[in-house]
């Protein structure tokens, strides 16, 4: 590590906000991957790596992925549940890798709530 | 695919590894490669976690679920469930003892709970092998701080004001002993850090340096600065290899990115920081002892005054300070003195880390506002006793400290109120005891100990702890004479106004607070030849009480001199000469049919006991 000055601790710290965003809380968006045997069976796998790689493109530290058990609806797997800070949590079912990729650009990005591929809002959350 | 989705905080603190961290890491590695989730998930190695009787432990992030002992044979389980289908996993959960559900969240756990974290704000949290997790956490920010914004007399104003006193066991402001040093003229001064953690049971700095080196090493900084010294040790004994690695690893990381050595950060203060390994002896926790012991010498006290802050290491004016304190100090210079002030008391501000330990049910490294009831860290947090028995007494303040019992637990955790029981604050040692404790073998414990650590440099440490521990050695074994209890207490006093130093001044508590509430447990071991709590053993004898054996043969399979005889439905009996009075029986019986009486008790038991029980309720 080369010397630091006072300004490069702040930049020390803005690069790590990611890591620490994921341990202290103070995300604004989760996105929930459903990964029941019947969600991996459905392609659940494809739905969280395409997550993962929309996410590292547009370098957000605010974005969490977490997965969760089967949600009890195996004929319409997969499914994944976006939950912006301060509303109602949206599932979305029989997702695609394109379908993911317009949720996560339109209802992650832009706010708005894909309703054509939504089953529902105002599910339950995971701990 | 550069996003990671979770962070396993794996504790690598001392006990965990002993647990078993290592192969658990290798263990999760691999599972993780073979489901495919080595990028997106990382396992992050931390400092010491507090929770050390159930480790290893991890915590999983941003889920906050808490996972306990963990073994190789479950990881590929939990991998499975939690990190691939997301399903938390129930088996290794944290579990109340008296409830059997499941409590997945960290913060919700009662250990952790009522804790509030200031000097292990980090704990669990980093990696301590690098620094830049530990900028990220606001690291360094104090020294930035104090190095560009602030005079010493701010600095040393903020300190003052925020009340903080030395954690390492006298409770000295730590304000004041900077401001005496930073008012002594001088072309070079000292800034030390006491790591001689010598207590037994304690092991709040250990954790400390093992968890979060570089809040100790910027509390250092920040009081260099504040008395104008230039050069620092870190005293750290030898028995703590993990401390050491680790504290070596982030001076070299700190000096590396300019944040010791010469002209840190720029601003033309100049800090150069070492390591000084101590060879383990409990006086070199004293000051000026250790301030020899690092000059190469004998670790001996030396008479005070003059004090440190004016002839200190190598005659220099010098400052030594508690791990425990020096990692408050960067947060105190970010937040102000009535930031910190916001938690504890008017005479005993902010939070005090004690290592709890003993019969309690949670064994860990706790954190807690001072001021909370005693009884708040021993049962809420520490979960009561363990096996469901009685409490007797917790031991503070290790060597130095005293015995609390049962009726003053609710008293505040403050310096005064403490010091008012007799036992003191300390560096934070705190041993739980239970019933089966006894309390003269218990003083004869702590005797052992600074006897034997005396450095023999004054008479009355040297000899004085010799016959104390001398005498309870004899009323332990049926020897004690009826002038005993008045000679201890006389001993007690000289040896304490006479001593060179705190070791001496300190090694009598235990025997006078025991005396102070246990006397009646000293004279039935000098007069009756009694040990009620069954621990010594030429002052027993045990007694299966006929009426209440239920034949169960527990006591009679457990016996190791097979002094026990009885058959299913003839209720046992114990051959008293076989007997070695080990009280393996007595642990072993569920029914609570085995008595303890006075050695060599002839007569009747019962009428015996019942004539004690009710002598025992008049005297109340």
């Amino acid at each position: 590590m080369p010397r630091l000055t006072v300004a490069d601790l702040q930049k020390i710290k803005e690069k790590y906000k990611a890591d620490f965003t994921l341990r202290e809380g103070g995300y604004t968006v989760k996105i929930i991957v459903h990964m029941g045997t019947c969600g991996i069976a459905a392609g659940a796998r494809n739905i969280m790596t395409a997550v993962m790689e929309e996410i590292a493109k547009v370098n957000r530290n605010d974005i969490i992925v977490t997965t969760s058990g089967c949600a009890g609806l195996c004929a319409k797997e997969p499914l994944a549940t976006v939950e912006l800070a301060n509303q109602p949590p949206v599932r979305y079912s029989d997702l695609t890798d394109e379908k993911i990729r317009e949720i996560f650009r339109e209802h992650v990005l832009g706010g708005k709530p894909v309703e054509k591929y939504a089953l529902v809002t105002g599910c339950e959350t995971t701990y | 695919m550069e996003k990671v989705r979770s962070h396993l905080m794996l504790c690598a603190g001392t006990g965990c590894v002993a647990s078993g961290t290592t192969k658990v890491k290798a263990a999760l590695e691999e599972e993780l490669a073979k489901k495919g989730l080595s990028e997106e998930i990382k396992i992050v190695l931390t400092g010491c976690n507090g929770y050390c009787a159930e480790g290893p432990v991890m915590a999983v992030y941003p889920e906050e679920v808490f996972y306990q002992k963990l073994t190789v044979e479950e990881v590929p389980k939990l991998v499975e469930e939690h990190f691939l289908k997301g399903r938390p996993y129930q088996k290794l959960m944290f579990r109340e003892p008296e409830k059997k559900t499941a409590i997945p969240a960290m913060k919700d756990i009662p250990f952790f709970k009522h804790q509030v974290l200031r000097v292990l704000r980090n704990k669990g949290l980093i990696d301590p092998e690098k620094i830049e997790e530990y900028i990220a956490r606001d690291g360094y920010q104090a020294v930035a701080k104090a190095l560009t914004a602030m005079t010493p007399e701010e600095i040393i104003k903020t300190v003052k004001d925020s009340g903080l006193r030395g954690r390492g066991g006298a409770g000295f402001l730590t304000g004041l002993k900077w401001e005496f040093a930073s008012k002594v003229p001088s072309a070079v001064k000292f800034m030390l850090c006491n790591g001689d953690e010598g207590d037994p049971g304690a092991f709040m700095d250990r954790s400390v340096m093992e968890a979060d080196p570089h809040s100790v090493i910027e509390g250092m900084i920040i009081g260099a600065k504040a008395i104008g010294a230039n050069y620092g040790y870190i005293y750290v004994r030898a028995e703590y290899p993990l401390a050491v690695k680790r504290l070596r690893m982030a001076i070299d990381q700190a000096t590396e990115a300019g944040l010791l050595g010469k002209n840190i950060l720029d601003t033309g203060f100049d800090f150069e920081l070492d390591i000084y390994l101590g060879a383990g002896a409990f006086v070199c926790g004293e000051e000026t002892a250790l301030m020899r012991s690092i000059e190469g010498k004998r670790g001996m006290p030396r008479p005070r005054p003059p004090f440190p802050a004016v002839k200190g290491l190598w005659d220099k004016p010098s400052v030594l300070n508690n791990v425990e304190t020096l990692a408050q100090i960067s947060p105190i210079i970010l937040n102000g003195s009535e930031w910190y002030r916001s938690l504890g008391t008017e005479k005993s501000a902010g939070t005090k880390v004690f290592a709890l330990t003993g019969a309690v049910n949670n064994v860990g490294l706790v954190e807690v506002p001072m001021g909370i009831p005693l009884r708040t860290i021993i049962y809420d947090i520490g979960g009561g006793i363990k096996k469901g028995k009685k409490f007797k007494a917790v031991q503070l303040g290790g060597p130095s400290g005293g015995c609390i019992p049962e009726h003053l637990l609710d008293i505040p955790v403050t310096y005064e109120d403490i010091v008012a029981t007799g036992a003191i604050v300390g560096s934070g040692g705190m041993v739980v005891m239970d019933e089966g404790t006894c309390m003269v073998g218990t003083a004869k414990f702590f005797l052992e100990f600074t006897a034997d650590e005396s450095c023999g440099k004054c008479t009355p440490c040297r000899v004085g702890t010799k016959i104390l521990l001398d005498m309870l050695t004899d009323i332990t074994e049926g020897k004690g004479k009826e002038s005993d209890i008045a000679t201890l207490e006389d001993l007690s006093r000289d040896i304490i106004t006479t001593s060179l130093c705190g070791l001496g001044q300190t090694a009598p508590n235990p025997v006078l607070s025991t005396l102070r509430y246990f006397k009646h447990e000293y004279e039935s071991h000098i007069h009756q030849k009694w040990c009620k709590a069954g621990v010594c053993r030429n002052l027993t004898t045990f007694w299966i009480d006929e009426k209440l054996c239920k034949a169960c043969g527990a006591c009679l399979r457990a016996c190791p001199s097979k002094a026990i005889v009885g058959e299913k439905k003839v209720p046992h009996k114990i051959i008293q000469e076989l007997c070695v009075n080990c009280r393996t029986c007595f642990d072993t019986c569920k029914f609570n049919s085995i008595r303890i009486l006075p050695a060599g008790f002839e007569g009747d038991p019962n009428e015996f006991l019942a004539k004690t029980a009710a002598g025992a309720k008049e005297e109340k």
